[in-house]
């Protein structure tokens, strides 16, 4: 058979638009940012290099500082709460339940919305005048509080928990698939031994499922990193700075306080920690030795 | 918290009924009481938006979040679709509505093809650079866009379309390619090859394989492309409030400034139906494709 995949001229030519968009788009900007980085620039890039003295400034900054600690914790609080509610979602759905589609349209539903509409309707439900606290004080409770959102040390909570109702369902998701994937034989053998089935979980299955679960850490990372949209519908960064997190801080200083210099830097940092993130990830998931990928 | 819960209610729900063993009714029981709280918390909010939007501001005052409209009323719909004010304009979400669907349209079409095209080029033909293209173009699905947005702004500027609907439109191009090539590359990788031999025997060029043959033949990658991309332009809030320009502002962008503004008097009830608006076409999207979305999601989490 001589026409095998064979060089043509017309498969470059298809490729253009992604070649234009991978280097000008992507490697053009990034290494725009970060010689930005490395300057004096306030209001418009400029030429005049001053070394590492905006990182230096940067980490000196408490708004980057708090922003910082504040992706930690939405960090830890994010990946662990759904980790542990999305496996358990899943495992429930797998007990051979009715109505699983039901469930699992309900569990992954807001998924599908916009962080906005999902910050939007939690300012409101738990809005201290009107909201949650409000009610149960109805109720005859008049002491009770949860005014978290207007916090200065809790705001960033509500942020998890809404970043958990939007995003658990995901996890969910995608262990639900990891679990269908377990040979049933497993689940007879463990029965004939007489072994407890959340034994077989804690034992068996979780350690299985690592590919699944290392798959769903590096997704909410990623979102983790990303997070604005979420912070800013929801509480604004506030009360005062105590829910700023550093994508909303780069923003603000690129175009509320033009001082791109510290704004480049700050996106300089944030991608040193997505490449430490992800560059191993990467390499595992899609260019792994053809031979590794047979034993799972 | 609602493991424990679940936990506690199987351990009082001891009715032994019939001849199973009592663990296993009482570890039935637990499990469907947790799957209960699980959907409550989910279902909640939404309930709320929804209840909250069909009561008049007097109701909402007295602070019963939960309870239901004692008189049903759908003018703070119409107020949020009609006359919503961000600021001093008062045109209500359906300008966002309108812009969005606008952008979304172009901005779907577009980057499914050049997609659909990097994804074949890369799959089926052997295009020197192919791996390193590839391995780039994945890192710019993971970088966080701040990395990028800067200098683009200024590349925007400089050939005139910054803040225009062109900007927004290249802007969801560009950041929607590494996803769409990555469907579209696994998914033709995946088809059988002598097809695409054969048609290379019967003498095919490429566009005309491209046109003739793949893409025909894609059509349920193209569905699931479809998802991603209405929800996920749809949803995008980042670049709307950057690149669209105050003319073209999304209706997520909108919809944050309607709630958010500080003007005036806060309209609880009109701000929840203008937010269940915004959310309907997604969710739309997402109960008519049903398994095809967690297909989609399985495919393209990388999105994040």
């Amino acid at each position: 058979m001589k026409p095998r995949r064979r060089k043509n001229v017309a498969s470059y030519v298809a490729l253009i638009p992604a070649f234009i968009i991978v280097v000008f788009a992507y490697l053009g900007t990034m290494l725009w940012t970060v010689q930005i980085s490395f300057t004096d620039s306030k209001l418009l890039p400029s030429m005049n290099f001053i070394g590492i003295r905006q990182y230096e400034r940067l980490f000196a900054t408490s708004r980057w500082i708090i922003s910082l600690e504040n992706m930690v914790i939405f960090g830890i609080g994010l990946i662990l709460v759904c980790l542990v509610l999305g496996f358990l979602m899943a495992a429930a759905l797998d007990q051979k339940i009715r109505f699983e589609n039901t469930f699992r349209t309900i569990f992954l539903y807001p998924y599908a919305m916009s962080f906005i509409v999902t910050g939007l309707a939690w300012q409101w439900i738990l809005n201290p005048t009107l909201g949650v606290q409000q009610y149960v004080r109805n109720l005859g409770w008049t002491n009770f509080q949860f005014d978290w959102i207007v916090q200065n040390d809790r705001a960033i909570y509500v942020v998890i928990i809404a970043g958990v109702w939007q995003a658990s369902g995901l996890v969910m998701a995608l262990m639900l698939s990891g679990l269908r994937g377990i040979d049933q034989e497993l689940w007879k053998a463990a029965q004939i031994d007489g072994i407890p089935a959340w034994r077989v979980y804690l034992n068996i299955v979780v350690p299985m499922m690592r590919p699944t679960i290392i798959t769903s850490v590096v997704l909410l990372s990623l979102a983790v990193v990303r997070v604005y949209d979420l912070v800013i519908a929801l509480t604004g960064g506030g009360p005062g700075i105590s829910s700023e997190v550093p994508a909303k801080f780069i923003l603000d200083y690129l175009f509320g306080r033009s001082n791109i210099g510290l704004a480049t830097a700050a996106s300089s940092v944030l991608l040193v920690i997505v490449l430490v993130i992800i560059t191993p990830w990467l390499y595992y998931e899609y260019f792994r030795p053809e031979r590794a990928k047979g034993g799972k | 918290m609602l493991q424990a819960t679940s936990r506690a209610t199987a351990a009082n729900a001891v009715e032994p009924s019939g001849p199973r063993p009592r663990s296993v009714t009482a570890g039935r029981v637990g499990l469907y009481v947790f799957l209960a709280f699980a959907a409550l918390f989910f279902l909640l909010p939404m309930y709320v938006m929804i209840v909250t939007s069909l009561k008049t501001m007097g109701e909402i005052r007295i602070g019963n979040i939960f309870s239901l409209p004692t008189e049903a009323t759908i003018e703070p719909w119409i107020q949020a679709w009609n006359s919503a004010c961000t600021g001093l304009n008062c045109g209500g979400i359906k300008v966002g509505f309108w812009n969005s669907v606008r952008i979304l349209i172009p901005s779907v079409i577009l980057s499914i093809f050049i997609g659909a095209l990097t994804g074949y080029a890369l799959s089926l033909w052997r295009v020197r650079g192919a791996n390193l293209l590839f391995a780039v173009l994945l890192l710019g699905a993971f970088l966080p866009y701040q990395v990028f947005i800067y200098p683009l702004v200024r590349i925007y500027s400089t050939i005139g379309i910054y803040g225009t609907m062109t900007g927004i439109v290249v802007t969801h191009i560009i950041f929607g390619l590494p996803l769409m090539t990555l469907l579209f590359r696994n998914y033709y990788a995946s088809l059988p090859i002598e097809l695409f031999k054969a048609a290379r025997v019967d003498g095919g060029g490429f566009f005309q394989i491209f046109f003739r043959l793949m893409l025909p033949m894609s059509t349920p990658i193209v569905i699931v492309a479809c998802i991603l991309q209405v929800t996920g332009i749809w949803n995008d809030f980042l670049f709307g409030v950057i690149f669209a320009g105050r003319e073209n502002l999304p209706m997520t962008v909108q919809l944050n400034n309607i709630v958010n503004s500080t003007q005036g008097e806060k309209l609880y009830n009109v701000n929840m139906a203008a937010t269940i608006l915004t959310a309907l076409v997604p969710l739309v999207v997402y109960f008519i494709s049903g398994r095809w979305f967690v297909r989609g999601i399985a495919a393209g989490a990388v999105k994040g």
